[in-house]
């Protein structure tokens, strides 16, 4: 039996500790918001946070996970009005929309730490985020959104 | 007066001839030069071991000069383009553990994992990357260049879980020539003998 905390509540799973958390958030609990894409980390379409910094969760073994802060796309906040989420519905930023919980997920994290990044610095800490369609620009636009939303909100 | 003063010296000279007369044929005269240089022989072969260590590709793809890391054994830049980062953890949002987890992932070519997965930090990146044997020495004996370490500081570095991981690498890749426990036993005995380096521009 594993203990999660995922989105502020404490759930208990009977599960292979070395399962991928991807797996539990997806089969065990139904958040399907989170992706499988490559299964390897390398396309970023699972990242969720742990404790506050983005993770992959399909190379993260539920063990790892245990008594530590799990947030999914859908406890990023309770009515979509997080800003990333918030700006990426303003630029329209999706376009098959596979791996954008993802994106939003790694925008979300480096805007806590950096709320006013470089293009660079979007670039560097969204370089692990691949999207098939090409979406880049508008995720670097919507970042730069999501962080005049942010200083605005404070 | 000329001749006073040849007198005066002259016990002088015979003391100072006697002292060079002791000091060159003085057994421990004879054996100092020759023990130092076996004892530099030894340091050196030492050395050589352990640099053949620090060049592998598991060691040298992360003490690497620039901003972004190396992987495989064929030393390619790292996926993603992922950087350094001013602590050697990566960036915002892309840290090294958002990938590299306490341990290996099973699958062939997924992420490999140690707990402090890291590069060294950019204000001293120990980079061997394109430095000759020789420079390496130098670089790892400079506290500037390695971490700000003492040759004794080197060794519980090298028992730390990232380095050993070398050893353990995960499928599809090479571990470094020499096991863990000999590679320490080489670096014990390279501190121990002097920490000899090889003279520029030579393999010894």
């Amino acid at each position: 039996m594993e203990t999660l905390t995922v989105n502020g509540k404490s759930i208990q799973l009977e599960i292979d500790p070395q399962t991928p958390l991807l797996w539990a958030l997806r089969e065990q609990l139904g958040l399907t918001g989170t992706k499988f894409g490559c299964g390897m980390a390398l396309c970023g379409a699972c990242t969720v946070h742990v404790d506050g910094n983005a993770v992959r969760s399909c190379v993260m073994p539920v063990r790892a996970a245990t008594g530590k802060q799990i947030t999914t796309i859908e406890g990023l906040s309770p009515d979509s009005s997080h800003p990333v989420q918030r700006a990426w519905l303003q630029v329209q930023v999706p376009q098959c929309g596979y791996c954008q919980c993802g994106q939003m997920m790694s925008a979300a994290a480096l805007l806590a730490v950096n709320p006013n990044p470089s293009d660079a610095e979007i670039d560097d800490a969204m370089a692990g985020n691949i999207c098939r369609c090409g979406t880049y620009a508008r995720v670097r636009k919507a970042i730069r959104v999501a962080a005049e939303l942010g200083r605005a909100q404070k | 007066m000329r001749l006073r003063t040849k007198r005066l010296l002259r016990p002088v000279a015979v003391v100072l001839a006697l002292l060079v007369l002791e000091i060159h044929f003085s057994p421990q005269a004879w054996a100092g030069p020759q023990e130092s240089s076996q004892t530099r022989e030894s340091s050196l072969r030492a050395f050589s071991a352990v640099a053949s260590v620090l060049t592998s590709p598991r060691c040298m793809n992360c003490h690497v000069p620039g901003d972004s890391p190396l992987q495989g054994d064929d030393s390619h830049p790292h996926a993603m383009n992922v950087k350094r980062g001013s602590d050697g953890k990566g960036s915002p949002a892309l840290h090294c553990f958002a990938c590299h987890q306490a341990e290996n992932t099973a699958i062939l070519h997924g992420p490999p994992g140690a707990a402090d997965w890291q590069l060294p930090p950019a204000k001293t990146p120990m980079a061997w990357k394109g430095l000759s044997a020789a420079e390496v020495c130098r670089a790892l004996k400079d506290p500037d260049k390695n971490g700000h370490r003492t040759l004794q500081d080197l060794v519980p570095h090298m028992e730390t879980s990232l380095v050993r991981w070398a050893w353990n690498p995960g499928p599809g890749r090479t571990s470094p020539p020499l096991s863990h426990e000999e590679f320490v036993s080489r670096l014990r005995e390279w501190i121990d003998t002097g920490a000899a380096c090889p003279e520029q521009g030579t393999t010894k």
